[in-house]
C-alpha cells in the first residue's frame, strides 16, 4: 500500500499555507506537483551536465546524449514498449496528436475515409482531426457516450467500418475519470484494418498501461500531469507505424544526411534512426531529465498501488458526499470503474462560483469546461467543478474538502 | 479607467456556458477593493467574510474574501470595466 503522508514529505509545495489554510491540491488531472527527487533532478543537469546532446564529441555533449536517451530508455520499459525507438519526446499529449494527425493523417486519410473519435474528447483529440478534415476532407465521427458516462461499446461497433482508418479514444475521460475498454475497442478497429491512437494523459499517471498488452498503434501523455516538469511529453507508435511515417517537423537532429547536387541545384536528404527523425530540432533535454526522474518515482511507488489508491479516495468521497443535500455527482459513482476524478456540481452555485469558495479554505479545484465541452453538452451541464487525486492526496483532506462544502449549502 | 488598473490585477473570462467574469484583485489592494463595494452594493446573502451575494445597478455579483469577485451575464469587457470603475471610485 501506499503512504501519502510519506509521500507528502517529497513536495515541497505541500507545506505552502493559501489564504491562510493549508493546500489541498485536488486539480492534478490539470497538472500533477512535482516531488523534491524531479526538482533535484532538474537542478542536477543544469548545474553539473548541460550541453546540447548528439552534437558535439565533448564530454558533456556526450552526458547528456545519454542522460537524455535513458529518459526515452525508463519510459519505454514504464509502458512496456520495445525500447527508445518507439518512444518520441514532444511537448506534450496535445503535440503527440498533432504530430501523428499531420505525420500521419495528412499524407494517409483520404475523401472517402473516416476518423473515428469519441464524445468523451478532450479538445486535444478534436481539434488536430477536425482542422485536418479541412484539408483532406474526409469525415470526422463521433462515437456516443452513455447517461452514465461510459462508452456506448455498440454503438462504437456500428460506427467502425472499413472506411475507419483511424479510431481515437481516451483510456481515462479527463471528465468523469471512467475508464474505458481499450482491449475491446482495440479489437473491434483492428479488425476492419483501422490503426488505434489512446490518449493517455489520465490513465498514464494513473494506472498501470502496458502497450503491448494493449496492442495499441499510437499513445500521448504529458509528463507534467505525471509528476514530470512541463513542456515534456510522449508519443509511442509502433514501431512498423513509425517507420512508415514521414517526419513532422523538419530541421537539424532529425535528418541524417542533407547533401546538395550542384547540378540540379537541390538538396537531397535522408531520414535519422527512430525516434530522432520525429524530434527536430534541440529537444527539451532537462525536460526529459525530468520526466526520467518522475517515472522513477511513480516506479518506486508502484503503478498498482497508485490506482488503489485513488479509487479508495474516490470511494470516500462518494461516501460522504451522500451526507451533502445540494452536492451532484457527475458520471458513474462506482470508484472501481474510474481514476480519481469526480465532476460535480452544488445547486444553486455555478462551478465558478464554487471552485472560488473551496480556494477560500485552501482548496484548489478545477470549473468550467476541462476542455471537454461536447461531453458537457451531452451531459446538459452548464460547466462543472472537478476534484482530482494523486499519490499526495490523503482522507482527511477529502474529510476537509466535504465539510467545506457542506458549508456552501448555507449560501 | 485607471482606479481599475489600481485595484485589479486580473481578469479571466471563464470557459462554460455562463461566460463569467472573475475579476481578481491586488494582493496589496484587495481589502481596500472589498471595502469600497460593500459600502457601494448592497448585500442580498453572505457566510460569514467568506463569500457575498451583492447587487449594484441591477447588475448581480459575488464577492469573495479571498479578494476574488465574479460577474456574469455581462456584455463584455467594457461593461465589467465600467461597473468595476463605478464600484471602486
Ligand atoms: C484527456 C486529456 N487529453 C489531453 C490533454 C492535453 O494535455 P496537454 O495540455 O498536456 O497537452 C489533457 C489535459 O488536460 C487531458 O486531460
Amino acid at each position: 500500500m501506499l503512504d501519502p503522508y510519506k509521500i507528502r514529505e517529497d513536495f515541497p509545495i505541500l507545506k505552502r499555507k493559501i489564504n491562510n489554510h493549508p493546500l489541498i491540491y485536488f486539480d492534478s488531472a490539470a497538472t500533477s506537483q512535482k516531488p523534491r527527487q524531479v526538482i533535484e533532478a532538474i537542478k542536477e543537469f543544469y548545474e553539473k551536465h548541460n550541453a546540447n546532446v548528439h552534437r558535439a564529441v565533448h564530454t558533456l555533449s556526450q552526458e547528456a546524449s545519454e542522460l537524455y536517451e535513458n529518459a526515452h530508455e525508463e519510459v519505454a520499459k514504464f509502458i512496456n514498449a520495445n525500447g527508445m525507438e518507439e518512444i518520441i519526446f514532444v511537448r506534450g499529449t496535445t503535440e503527440a496528436i498533432n504530430l501523428v494527425a499531420y505525420a500521419w493523417g495528412l499524407r494517409n486519410l483520404k475523401r472517402e475515409d473516416e476518423v473515428l473519435v469519441t464524445l468523451m474528447e478532450h479538445h486535444s483529440n478534436i481539434v488536430p482531426w477536425e482542422n485536418l478534415s479541412k484539408i483532406n476532407g474526409f469525415q470526422v465521427k463521433y462515437a456516443e457516450v452513455k447517461d452514465d458516462g461510459t462508452l456506448n461499446y455498440e454503438a462504437f461497433e456500428n460506427a467502425i467500418s472499413d472506411k475507419t482508418k483511424i479510431v481515437c479514444l481516451p483510456h481515462v475521460s479527463n471528465v468523469t475519470g471512467v475508464i474505458n475498454d481499450v482491449k475491446r475497442v482495440v479489437k473491434m478497429a483492428h479488425e476492419c484494418g483501422s490503426l488505434v491512437l489512446v490518449d493517455g494523459a489520465q490513465s498514464v499517471p494513473h494506472l498501470p498501461v502496458d502497450v503491448k498488452d494493449l496492442d495499441i498503434d499510437f499513445l500521448a501523455f504529458s509528463g507534467h500531469k505525471m509528476l514530470g516538469p512541463t513542456g515534456i511529453g510522449v508519443l509511442y507508435g509502433k514501431r512498423r507505424v513509425l517507420e512508415e511515417m514521414e517526419p513532422f517537423h523538419g530541421g537539424g537532429e532529425m535528418i541524417r544526411e542533407v547533401t546538395f547536387d550542384t547540378i540540379t541545384r537541390r538538396c537531397s536528404i535522408s531520414w535519422n534512426d527512430l525516434p530522432w527523425k520525429f524530434e527536430a530540432g534541440t529537444p527539451n533535454t532537462c525536460g526529459g531529465v525530468g520526466l526520467m526522474a518522475a517515472v522513477k518515482y511513480l516506479k518506486d511507488v508502484g503503478m498498482e498501488n497508485v490506482k488503489a489508491h485513488e479509487e479508495t479516495l474516490t470511494g470516500y468521497v462518494m461516501h460522504l458526499v451522500q451526507e451533502c443535500k445540494k452536492v451532484r455527482i457527475h458520471g458513474p459513482k462506482d470508484a472501481s470503474v474510474k481514476c480519481g476524478i469526480i465532476p460535480f456540481g452544488v445547486d444553486g452555485l455555478g462551478s465558478h462560483d464554487v471552485a472560488l469558495f473551496l480556494d477560500g479554505y485552501g482548496i484548489m479545484i478545477r470549473s468550467g469546461f476541462h476542455c471537454a465541452q461536447p461531453l458537457h453538452e451531452k451531459f446538459k451541464l452548464k460547466s462543472s467543478a472537478r476534484v482530482s487525486f494523486y499519490v499526495y492526496n490523503t482522507r482527511e483532506e477529502i474529510h476537509r474538502f466535504v465539510d467545506v462544502l457542506k458549508e456552501t449549502e448555507r449560501f | 479607467m485607471s482606479i481599475v488598473e489600481d485595484y485589479v490585477a486580473r481578469i479571466e473570462e471563464t470557459c462554460g456556458e455562463e461566460r463569467d467574469f472573475v475579476v481578481m484583485f491586488k494582493y496589496d489592494k484587495k481589502d481596500e477593493a472589498i471595502t469600497k463595494i460593500l459600502e457601494k452594493a448592497t448585500i442580498k446573502k453572505s457566510i460569514s467574510r467568506i463569500i457575498f451575494e451583492l447587487t449594484f445597478r441591477n447588475i448581480s455579483f459575488r464577492l469573495y474574501g479571498t479578494g476574488k469577485a465574479i460577474f456574469r451575464n455581462l456584455k463584455d469587457n467594457d461593461e465589467l470595466k465600467k461597473i468595476l470603475c463605478d464600484l471602486l471610485l
